[in-house]
């Protein structure tokens, strides 16, 4: 059975740019069976996607090209394949999902029209059967009434939906191999969950290969048979899962694992990989990894490791050479990171009430026709009450389209609430106007998820972190006021030169300390981090949270943390709060609420995450449908769409607030009437 | 100081210069108001890298650097005709001698440009003569010495006036064209030496191998094409220098005019409505288009009534009723300006205005939709956080973030705007008649197009001139918008990789 269907040997792709060629992806050698998945797990930049594009010759030319090695699909080298036969192999033999299935589907043809296109050219199917070709691809990715959505546009689909479809294009040529490029990362973790188990199963019945590209741990643990681990356009370490998981090889791997956060680590710092992925437009002479790696010694920063294979894998490391891990000084062995540990924090501080927040709505209005007149309303956040304790971080946890970042910004008075009070330290935010409104702004700030979008351009660090100050009026001099950004930079861990330079030129985790420097700048008490690290590489979201709880520690803010990420929560927050659909279903402190889940929409968001260990396929707990539009909520209970245990009294009203032990609170029939 | 000045230039050129009048037209002063903006602007963008940088690709282009180059001789020539004096009158009724006498100025208003080509605006013939003619075009009749009387073509009083015999023209003319032609390169050479010169000691670079690098055209930006390009106008310059004087070369028109020296006074009014129009249009445009997307609401709204209610009001006859308008005032009160230069100017002055009141919409609108995009971005709902008042966040973090779309409407409009005043001023409604334009040469010559034998050189002397600034402005628009735009700006770095 195990039969190689596609090799590749030695593939080097070489991008040319304005300042010189670079290789993409240098030397890189995998094999893939038949029906097997294999997995290239890598952070961002590191040549994965340029990967999956050599093999299908899908390169941007004339930037990208291939400069040596092969592809063999069945012993065929595709490399030299003139393009008219790799026009077959395209489609048929190899097809490939994209991360973003919004830009992935033409806007302006149906999508039962978009799928026929392949059948029609890849089956040489026409007219009826077709047709029927088509629904039954829509049913074999779970699209519920493949009739009526056969003649929908993308933009009538959901995000979910969209990759189903996109999924379902992929499998109209019967491929032998599919390529999923990030299949799942612009999807929310329940959809996620959805789109993973549909790809498993359809692999099992078609018996297919499937090259999964992922930065994600949990969707290697569930969905691989072997691993390969992507650095700097280079393999740094293949193994099966089984393995890869119970004991990574390479010391990047390792690290990988260690600054996954979790709620065990949450009394410690995580271990964090310094720096950052180089910049692969320089000369490699030495281990690609050895400037952030602990364990390296003087041969590593002078010649490049070798690939030792072992068994099923292999790994690109000088401790695995017997010869020069002979040679490494005992020392380096002892070089344990220094960890600071935090003492253990039971109870949240009690420094009292910084935050109330009281029924708090926030409705948009639709309006429609020539004047405008208002039809319904979007109720985005629909009667929400939250408490922040001073130097307490409360997480908001849903996915999106629920409200929470609309939330965030009322707390802000960014968006005008349409009813509620929102009390900060006695005074009520939503009555202040104007001045009065503009002196408080100084108590609290917001941090932005993506943050390419959340610095000027135009300004210069040292500018963009001024501003705060200068319009607030907090630092007159502006002598003392350089030296309050010297102070900032150094507090997020910037060398204080990066003052005089433009954004552009830091990487998005440098950027995300810059942007923390110009919240503090203000000396806040109040910091809303709307997904401060989902746009950010694992290594690299480690190191902003360890600086988030620092700065906490030192400085007693409070956060309000606005995440779909679970694991970050536990490892973060005091409380949690659940979010659906405009309002909070579940409450409670940490330990409580994720490890003893009451809501089901919150049990069913945590069996949605994917674990993170060698056997990493559990019971899912499978919500159906999508997050229902919050413009025309289900009636009742919002949840009771998607919910397994859903009651008849669920339709008829929306349920009240029960009290369970230790502060946990949950609005969910199931505790209420008992 | 005086004396040194004296010495250099001589005692009476140095009274000359001290008896004129300088004359501040309107449109000078927006001219060197432009100017002074633009240096400051140079200055400025010169220390910052992420201004710098769309720049120096802009020029790295060779078409661009080639389109530069025209355009910057057009430029010269705009400016030197921007300086204007009047004359002293000689004083009548000869030297009294330590009596001090009130000096009266002439009406005419002259410019910098004026005197450099003296001689072309002063031979004035009686009326129509052919490019080179050293006859005129017109049959007049002629006594001879003997007192017969023929009906002949005369010769003209300064076209080819040095010759003796007429058909020494054909051998005269090649003659000087190519002394100017050598003396045009010799000039260039000259000044490419130079320059290579310059190139070298900015690298710090040996003289020889800076040489090999430009001949090779491996310098960062073209200087090859630059010097070429400058071959040509040094060639083009020397040769106008040796023929202008004594021959007519693009011909004379109907009041026997020079047509060369018609063509080089219409590039002042060409320059000034490509560049004055959009400095009226841009503050409109910026202003109400920004706020617009940035505040929504009801200003969006009121914003949005007037540019469409513009909008849909024909240009032209919008154009038409002010110039006529205005053209009633200037005629009712004659004594709010002492020459006709100042009334022609007031007129080329309103005619600018508006042309920008009718054509700030497009830009307003294109600046709408780009500040309602950015208004929802975090660095603007940061900025908000901190409560920077509004009109600071439009001037700091919009302005900049939207200047990529002004600065690429302006550049595309400026030909549009130079061809716009050949079409307004052949309808009649354009700059004043007395006013050197492209537009009323081209108005002039229309109807001796169909006159037999036809008259075409004012025409194509206008055709040419306009066509040359027009494509120039164009190919350099092309390169700053590959530049700027942001969608187009990584396919066109990937392209000049």
């Amino acid at each position: 059975m195990a039969e190689t269907l596609l090799s590749v040997r030695h593939l080097c792709t070489r991008f040319e740019t304005e300042r010189g060629g670079f290789l993409a992806v240098d030397d890189v050698s995998f094999d893939i069976q038949r029906g097997e998945t294999f997995a290239l797990l890598g952070e961002s930049g590191c040549g994965k996607s340029v990967t999956s594009l050599s093999i299908m010759r899908l390169l941007p030319e004339p930037a990208g090209r291939i400069v040596g090695g092969q592809v063999l699909l069945d012993g065929v080298d595709l490399l030299g394949l003139p393009e008219l036969a790799m026009r077959r192999v395209r489609g048929n033999r190899i097809a490939m999902i994209f991360q973003e299935p919004m830009t992935s589907l033409n806007p302006v043809l149906s999508v039962g029209d978009q799928i026929a296109e392949v059948v029609i050219l890849h089956r040489r199917l026409r007219g009826r059967a077709a047709r029927s070709a088509v629904l039954e691809l829509l049913e074999a990715v779970g699209i519920p009434d493949p009739e009526r959505r056969y003649g929908e546009f993308p933009h009538q689909l959901s995000g979910g939906m969209k990759q189903r479809v996109m999924i379902a294009m992929a499998l109209a040529g019967e491929p032998d191999l599919l390529i999923a490029d990030e299949p799942t990362t612009a999807l929310d973790v329940t959809i996620q969950a959805q789109v993973l188990d549909l790809l498993a199963e359809l692999q099992r019945w078609r018996d297919m290969a499937m090259l999964l590209i992922t930065h994600d741990l949990g969707v290697v643990a569930g969905m691989a048979d072997r691993v390969a681990v992507m650095y700097a356009g280079q393999i740094v370490e293949q193994a099966p899962r089984r393995s890869f998981f119970a004991e990574p090889r390479h010391p990047y791997s390792r690290k990988l694992f260690q600054s996954l956060p979790d709620m065990h680590k949450r009394d410690r710092p995580l271990t964090v990989i310094p720096g950052t992925v180089p910049a692969l437009d320089r000369p490699f002479r030495a281990c690609r990894f050895a400037e952030r790696c602990e364990l390296a010694w003087q041969d590593c920063r002078e010649q490049a490791p070798q690939w030792h294979a072992e068994g099923d894998g292999g790994v690109r490391c000088h401790l695995y050479d017997r010869l020069l891990s002979s040679r490494r000084p005992l020392h380096a062995a002892a070089a344990q990171p220094v960890t600071s540990e935090y003492t253990q924090r039971e109870a949240p501080p009690a420094g009292g009430r910084l935050l109330e927040v009281e029924e708090l709505k926030v409705h948009f209005p639709i309006q429609k026709g020539l004047f405008k007149r208002t039809v319904g309303h979007v109720h985005a956040v629909d009667g929400v009450s939250l408490r922040i304790d001073k130097g307490a971080t409360v997480a908001l946890v849903g996915e999106s389209g629920c409200g929470k970042t609309t939330f965030g910004k009322a707390i802000l008075q960014l968006i005008r609430p349409t009813a509620g009070r929102v009390v900060l330290e006695g005074t009520d935010l939503t009555r202040l106007r104007g001045e009065a409104l503009r002196r408080r702004r100084s108590d609290f700030q917001i941090i932005f998820q993506d943050p390419f979008s959340s610095m000027n351009p135009r300004m210069r660090v040292e500018e963009i972190i001024q501003e705060g100050m200068v319009t607030l009026g907090l630092e007159r001099d502006p002598q003392r006021r350089a030296q309050r950004v010297a102070e900032l930079l150094q507090q997020v861990g910037l060398p204080v030169e990066a003052r005089a330079r433009y954004p552009h030129e830091f990487s998005g985790g440098q950027r995300q300390r810059i942007c923390i420097a110009r919240a503090l700048a203000v000396r806040p008490k109040l910091l809303v981090c709307d997904e401060p690290t989902s746009a950010l590489d694992i290594s690299v979201q480690a190191q902003i949270l360890n600086l988030l709880k620092d700065l906490q520690r030192e400085l007693g803010l409070s956060y309000l943390f606005i995440t779909h990420n679970l694991s970050v929560v536990g490892y973060l927050a005091d409380q949690v709060a659940v979010m659906y659909l405009g309002r909070i279903v579940e409450h409670g402190r940490v330990a409580e609420v994720l490890n003893r889940p009451a809501h089901p929409y919150t049990e069913a968001l945590l069996s949605a995450v994917p674990a993170v260990d060698a056997d990493g396929r559990r019971e899912v707990i499978r919500l159906e449908g999508d997050l229902p539009s919050p413009a025309a909520p289900p009636a009742g209970c919002h949840f009771h769409t998607r919910c397994p245990r859903a009651m008849p009294v669920c339709r008829e009203r929306y349920p009240p607030v029960t009290e369970l032990a230790g502060g946990h609170r949950v609005r969910c029939f199931l505790y209420g009437e008992g | 100081m005086t004396t040194v000045l004296e010495e250099i230039v001589g005692p009476d050129t140095l009274a000359y210069w001290r008896g004129l009048k300088p004359v501040l037209l309107w449109t000078d002063v927006l001219v060197f108001l432009l100017v002074g903006v633009l240096v400051i602007c140079i200055w400025y963008a010169r220390r910052r890298e992420h201004l710098r940088a769309p720049w120096r690709q802009v020029f790295a282009r060779p078409l661009a650097m080639a389109a530069a180059v025209v355009m910057s001789c057009f430029v010269v020539v705009g400016l030197l005709d921007s300086v204007h004096f009047r004359e002293p009158l000689q004083p009548q009724g000869g030297q009294d001698g330590g009596q001090q006498q009130e000096v009266f100025h002439a009406v005419e208003v002259l410019s910098l440009l004026d005197l450099l080509l003296r001689p072309l605006k002063e031979q004035v013939e009686k009326t129509y003569s052919a490019p080179f003619a050293t006859h005129l075009y017109a049959k007049e009749t002629l006594e001879l010495p003997d007192g017969t009387r023929v009906r002949d073509y005369p010769r003209l009083v300064y076209g080819g006036a040095h010759l003796e015999d007429p058909s020494e023209r054909t051998a005269d003319v090649l003659q000087r064209s190519l002394a100017g032609l050598a003396t045009g390169l010799g000039w260039w050479l000259l000044f490419a030496l130079l320059w290579v010169a310059l190139l070298a000691y900015r690298h710090h670079r040996p003289f020889g191998s800076q040489l090999r690098q430009v001949l090779a055209g491996r310098t960062v930006l073209p200087w090859r094409v630059m010097l070429g390009v400058l071959a040509l106008v040094f060639m083009a310059v020397a040769w106008a220098v040796e023929l202008a004087p004594l021959y007519h070369i693009f011909g004379t028109d109907k009041v026997g005019q020079d047509v060369f020296y018609q063509t080089l006074k219409s590039v002042r009014t060409a320059l000034v409505i490509g560049t004055l129009t959009t400095l009226v249009m841009l503050p409109f445009a910026v202003l109400l288009g920004l706020m617009a997307g940035y505040f929504r609401g009801w200003v969006d709204d009121v914003i949005q009534y007037l540019y469409t209610t513009l909008n849909s009001i024909p240009g032209v006859l919008l154009i038409a009723s002010a110039v006529l308008m205005l053209q009633v005032y200037i005629d009712t009160h004659p004594e709010m300006f002492e020459t006709a230069a100042e009334r022609a100017d007031m007129r080329l002055l309103f005619l600018c205005i508006i042309l920008g009141v009718t054509s700030w919409t497009t830009l307003c609108r294109l600046l709408r939709g780009e500040a309602l995009k950015l208004h929802g971005v975090d660095y603007v709902q940061a900025a908000v956080a901190f409560g920077v008042p509004h009109f600071r966040i439009l001037s700091r973090h919009l302005l900049p973030n939207v200047m990529h779309i002004v600065l690429i409407t302006v550049v595309l409009d400026f030909s549009g705007l130079v061809l716009a005043e050949a079409i307004l001023s052949y309808v009649g409604v354009g700059v004043d008649p007395s006013m050197h334009s492209w537009g009323n040469m081209i108005n002039g010559a229309r109807l001796e197009m169909a006159r037999e034998p036809m008259v075409w050189w004012s025409l194509l002397a206008a055709f040419v001139f306009m066509f040359l600034l027009v494509l120039a402005a164009n190919l350099l628009a092309d390169a700053v918008r590959d530049a700027f735009d942001p969608r187009t700006r990584d396919a066109a770095a990937g392209r000049e990789s």
